[in-house]
């Protein structure tokens, strides 16, 4: 059975061969590039739908084989480079959050989303404890499964995991060691050493007997408190039953 | 810029996602074109495809270098593209029926006639109305052979069987779509 050209219904299927539509590759591929950033250069992955990966190119000896074997691993989808990065990518990464930039965390469970869109909602220059988090989360007693869910933060600088500290008041572990973490946050301006200072003495919520309300430490709120007006707890439930209700932007809970 | 086909294995050997890179433009057209006869629209052929080319990466990355270099990679991938097609299908038979994915046309009084067909070059719906009045296989056979102009030893390779039964799948096939060809298709039959 061979074509024949003077065969008609042969020459019509020959004729129903199709070419690929240009935006095939795009389903099939993520974009990688690679750009400055507050950790240094890194390589950062992408989709349509947003950005996928974020590895310092330390982390990964410096060579996109490597970090395309590290996405590999966890995203099971080939990777190709690109010449445009999504918008809003380079400011963010340069400390400068765009409401553009988009975040594809459609490889993670619901409770790693809202870890992580809880974490992104932290301002720079301010902490919160990992149990925040968890409560944020919606899971109040999962703090350590919200602490395992950073440790993995697929999007470090893009999603802050850097603010989330521990309630003793040390800033905790870090990705890529907490060196990195202290010194992103003294680099956005947290306030680390007066916040070791109130936690060494028990005190971690400052509440203004002025407005009767009570803050983290960090909170934009707790910082425009003045001394006269400071009061400080051990406990959010301390302060309420001192009658002091918890502020509605950083929305503190116990540890 | 463009790479042999026979010097894919050892690019995908020496870097699995540039090698892809390679992979995917030597073989885009082919793999959409035959999702694209299998598919009823256009966007679930692109699905179809980009599906058939992701489970060929995840089946790639766990091979090592001897097995990707003992692959027929064109027979191989449309071998996934049938197995992703079929589970796509069963898939769809779980659900109910997806709404009519395009409006009907004003059907003519009387289809169109095997002259019209054929000579005419009328290429998109009628012809897929058609193939798909044959059996899987036979279906499959013809599009790979005809339309894709694979040799059978291929299309046998995608079919699972010896090139013997893949030819008469083929001849078969063709004789079904001669025989409806000869009867008047009216629109009814050759639509959907």
């Amino acid at each position: 059975m061979t074509s024949d050209d003077r065969d008609p219904v042969l020459s019509a299927l020959g004729g129903l061969a199709t070419v690929a539509p240009a935006g095939l590759g795009e389903r099939v591929f993520a974009g990688w590039l690679r750009a400055p950033s507050r950790l240094g250069e890194v390589y950062v992955a992408f989709t349509g739908d947003g950005v996928q990966f974020v590895r310092p190119a330390a982390a990964v000896h410096d060579d996109p084989t490597a970090f395309a074997a590290a996405y590999r691993r966890r995203f099971a989808r080939p990777l190709r480079s690109a010449d445009r990065a999504p918008a809003g990518l380079l400011p963010a990464l340069r400390g400068r959050p765009a409401g553009t930039l988009r975040l594809d965390l459609g490889a993670l469970t619901e409770f790693e989303r809202g870890v992580l869109a809880a974490t992104r909602r932290i301002p720079a220059g301010e902490t919160r404890p990992y149990a925040w988090v968890a409560r944020e989360a919606g899971r109040p007693r999962a703090v350590r499964a919200a602490a395992g869910v950073l440790a993995r933060n697929p999007v470090p600088l893009l999603v802050p995991c850097h603010r989330v500290v521990r309630a003793d008041g040390r800033v905790g572990d870090y990705m890529f060691g907490p060196e990195q973490k202290e010194q992103l946050l003294r680099g956005e301006h947290a306030e680390l050493d007066l916040l070791a200072g109130y936690a060494r003495r028990g005190v971690h919520f400052l509440g203004s007997d002025s407005t009767g309300i009570v803050c983290y430490p960090t909170c934009h709120n707790a910082r425009r408190i003045s001394a006269a007006h400071r009061r400080e707890f051990r406990t959010v439930a301390g302060a309420v039953a001192a009658g002091y209700r918890p502020c509605h932007t950083c929305r503190p809970v116990s540890a | 810029m463009d790479m042999p086909a026979e010097q894919l294995p050892t690019a995908l050997v020496v870097d699995l996602d540039t090698g892809f890179v390679e992979l995917v433009r030597e073989y885009e057209n082919l793999v959409y074109s035959v999702a694209r006869r299998l598919s009823r629209r256009a966007e679930d052929a692109e699905d179809l495809a980009a599906d058939t080319f992701l489970r060929a990466f995840r089946a790639l990355s766990g091979y090592d270098a001897a097995r990707i270099h003992q692959l027929r990679l064109r027979p191989w991938l449309l071998t996934i593209l049938r197995n992703t097609a079929r589970n796509a299908a069963r898939d769809a038979g779980r659900r109910p029926d997806p709404p009519p994915s395009f409006e009907p046309v004003e059907e003519p009084a009387t289809g169109p006639s095997v002259e019209e067909l054929v000579v005419a070059g009328q290429t998109g719906r009628e012809w897929d109305a058609l193939l798909r009045r044959l059996p899987e296989r036979q279906r499959l056979a013809v599009l790979l052979r005809h339309v894709e102009g694979l040799p059978t030893a291929e299309v046998a390779q995608v079919l699972g069987c010896p090139e013997g039964t893949a030819k008469s799948h083929i001849s078969r096939g063709l004789q079904t779509l001669r025989a409806l060809l000869t009867t008047t298709p009216t629109a009814e039959e050759t639509v959907r």
